[in-house]
């Protein structure tokens, strides 16, 4: 399976997972967004590597910051963009995920960019698509979104420079969240310190120790010393089912205000793959302090993306 | 019908502590002798077992046929036909067919559909509640004569446990063993693995083990206060096995039988996302797995079965929690039996006796030995025989087995069911 994501020549095929990447990989990806980041500022702000590609962005769950990063990052590559909002569309007549594929698969594309509610389904399609055919996993289910792990490390980056020494605080839903389950991988991957996790028990999966970090359940004592802090989404969801009781109490025991954020390092920087639940996860203070590099995520999300995409479709043509 | 005279070869017969080389004599169906100096016997048909074992046919607990209902998926002679080339010549099928196994007719339907096959010998296991949705009671009598061998709900769970206790009540009227695979149903919450390492990585929806130990406490403090004969089948956790253990020595009448993969493949064996790993109860612990053999070389879990559940191919095409769970594994129960014996986690006799003797004494039938008098159903293996699982070798429709490829060892080579050749390598 981690041979899935590579082709013959060890290059980047397809980007399914954070799991079976090198340290390498993961820097030649952070090397490669970093020389598209300064593209932004300029006046055009395109370059033509895809151009003459076929890029569909598929994404059976909604979203609008993801969906929307990955159609201006292939848009600025050249590639051609059609995105489908699926949830909407054939899967609910009961055409099963592979037709909705093989269909598309006809029209001559050369990347899907997908997202679905099932852990595995990137697999499922990486591994049931045409060879010449690069998928992009935008997050499936609880298991993986690797791309906003890779932005999320671009970003730290550029804060913090090397990973050796960082210690790094995860809060909220652990075991719903795909997005820590990629920060984690990375995190370890390239060499971090220390990776802890905080929440209550209901939120966090059995034996998450075997992910290589350490679990906190009280904010204070996870918190101390550490010089990132990456906050997760609360999703209302979590209230109905019993993991649980209020928004008020969560953000009683979990919430970042000002005087927990004093616990970690004076220099620490925030973090939250958004959208932000002001007031439930973190105080609106933080959010738009100094300390916050929020929306700085934003934006690097299109140049990791192009980056990621870019290197796929590369190693994919080098092949042919 | 012709008199079979099966030579030397190694004669294992728990029931009757046969552990040795000789010949087995067959006349009019039934055993006739074995390892006895027969004058008189003409043989209509001389086998030759040299090298290999001889022992009665094995019994399993739990085989699905998907017949009636889905036909697409196997047939009762595609998948009897399967049994008989994996020396299984009298297995139970458990009652969620399409339509549910709750009336005499689709009783009538299947046997006759199995004596058509003439391969193994097929018996019922009855709905415990009409159509199998947990709320009214089946009408158990009329299924035990039409000829159910048991009661159960297959994985359809049960109203209350109000309904439990009643039907529990009600099937020891009649004297029929209540066969259940444990499993609380808000606790496994829909999960498709292990609650462990691997679901923690891959963000799986996952089983704790607590909701098959759970289950089965409550089905224990049930069957001790209705006097139910219960059975469970497929247990998967060391939890269960506790539990187990201590209900026998308190004297409660339960047996406990363990899927065959179960005591080979762990959460760590998993290939990621691949579904021929989707299976129910998941795979456990390497600490559960060493438990599940433990339990079985002491007599906690009596027998062995194979959890037969041939799949068509869309149906484990797919991301991983959307795939059907369960494994083809007919074909696989003996050479897996056998690399227990080779592991040492067994003898080869216990190995035979979960296989045979056990489960026809939980069913109550007159099956599974070698004894003079009783039908000769018998299985003759080579032991050492190598085979790849493949295309060519393979006879079950369903080719949905994480063992495909493999070679394994020890095939067999003949199989009689009453007498009759069934299957012959």
């Amino acid at each position: 399976m981690t041979n899935l994501q590579l082709n013959k020549e060890g290059k980047l095929k397809h980007f399914l997972s954070i799991e079976g990447l090198s340290k390498e990989s993961l820097t030649e990806i952070l090397d490669t967004a970093e020389s598209f980041s300064s593209m932004s500022e300029q006046r055009v702000k395109k370059v033509p590597l895809l151009r003459g590609k076929t890029i569909v962005i598929l994404f059976f769950e909604n979203s609008t910051r993801t969906r929307t990063t990955f159609e201006l990052a292939a848009t600025r590559l050249s590639a051609d963009v059609l995105t489908m909002n699926i949830s909407t569309s054939a899967t609910s007549k009961g055409e099963s995920l592979l037709d909705t594929i093989r269909n598309l698969e006809a029209m001559h594309v050369d990347m899907f960019v997908v997202r679905h509610a099932i852990s595995g389904a990137g697999h499922f399609i990486a591994q049931n698509a045409a060879p010449h055919i690069s998928v992009i996993n935008a997050g499936d289910g609880q298991h993986a979104h690797p791309t906003q792990a890779m932005l999320d490390m671009f970003t730290i980056r550029q804060y913090k420079h090397d990973f050796k020494e960082l210690k790094v605080a995860i809060i909220g839903d652990i075991l719903h969240s795909r997005v820590a389950r990629s920060q984690i991988q990375a995190l370890n991957t390239l060499g971090t310190k220390e990776v802890r996790v905080i929440a209550p028990k209901t939120l966090l999966p059995a034996h998450v120790e075997s992910l290589g970090v350490k679990a906190f359940n009280s904010i204070e004592e996870g918190l101390a010393g550490v010089d990132v802090i990456i906050m997760l989404r609360l999703q209302k969801e979590r209230m109905t089912s019993a993991l649980l009781p209020t928004e008020r109490e969560y953000f009683k025991c979990f919430g970042l205000t000002e005087k927990r954020l004093k616990l970690a390092k004076s220099n620490a920087i925030v973090m939250h793959p958004g959208p932000i639940n002001r007031g439930v996860e973190i105080e609106s203070c933080i959010a738009d302090g100094p300390q916050s590099v929020i929306l700085q995520q934003v934006g690097n999300g299109i140049a990791v993306r192009m980056a990621i995409m870019s290197l796929t479709l590369q190693s994919n043509i080098e092949a042919l | 019908m012709k008199k079979i005279h099966i030579s030397n070869g190694h004669i294992i017969d728990p029931a009757n502590n046969i552990d040795q080389q000789g010949s087995v004599y067959i006349a009019d169906g039934k055993i006739f002798a074995v390892n006895e100096q027969v004058s008189d016997f003409t043989a209509d048909i001389s086998i030759d077992a040299s090298n290999s074992i001889v022992c009665p046919g094995f019994v399993d607990l739990s085989v699905r046929l998907r017949d009636p209902g889905q036909s697409y998926k196997g047939t009762i002679l595609s998948e009897t036909m399967a049994a008989a080339s994996a020396g299984v010549t009298t297995l139970c099928l458990p009652p969620d067919t399409s339509p549910v196994i709750d009336t005499q007719a689709v009783i009538e339907l299947i046997a006759d559909k199995a004596e058509k096959a003439s391969y193994a010998q097929v018996y019922p296991i009855g709905a415990l509640t009409h159509k199998l949705a947990g709320s009214e009671l089946s009408s158990m009598f009329a299924l035990k004569e039409a000829g159910c061998i048991a009661v159960s709900n297959a994985t359809a769970p049960l109203a209350s446990l109000l309904v439990l206790r009643r039907a529990m009540e009600y099937a020891s009227s009649h004297n029929l063993l209540v066969m259940y695979q444990p499993d609380e149903a808000s606790l496994s919450n829909q999960g498709c693995v292990h609650e462990g390492a691997f679901a923690t990585r891959y963000g799986l929806p996952c089983i704790p083990e607590a909701a098959e130990s759970i289950a089965v406490a409550q089905y224990l403090e049930l069957a001790d206060l209705t006097g139910c004969r219960l059975h469970f089948s497929q247990i998967s956790c060391r939890r269960s096995a506790i539990k187990i253990q201590q209900a026998k020595k308190y004297g409660l009448k339960v047996t406990a039988d363990v899927a065959i993969h179960q005591l080979h493949l762990t959460e760590d064996d998993i290939e990621p996302f691949n579904s021929s790993f989707h299976v129910l109860p998941p795979f456990r612990t390497k600490k559960d797995k060493q438990s599940l053999r433990e339990s079985l070389a002491n007599g906690t879990i009596d027998i062995i079965c194979s959890d037969h559940q041939p799949h068509d191919i869309d149906a484990k095409l797919g991301a991983f929690p959307e795939t059907e769970p369960g494994i083809s594994s007919l074909e696989t129960l003996l050479p897996l039996t056998l690399r227990l014996v080779q592991d040492n986690a067994i003898t080869l006799s216990q190995g035979i006796a979960a296989l045979t003797q056990n489960p026809a004494e939980t069913l109550g039938i007159q099956r599974g030995t070698l004894t003079s008098g009783l039908p000769a159903d018998i299985c003759i293996f080579d032991p050492a025989l190598s085979w790849i699982v493949n295309q060519d070798t393979w006879k079950s429709a369903g080719h949905n087995t994480p063992f495909w490829g493999q070679t394994l060892k020890g095939r067999v080579t003949h199989a009689l069911q009453s007498g009759e050749i069934i299957y012959a390598l």
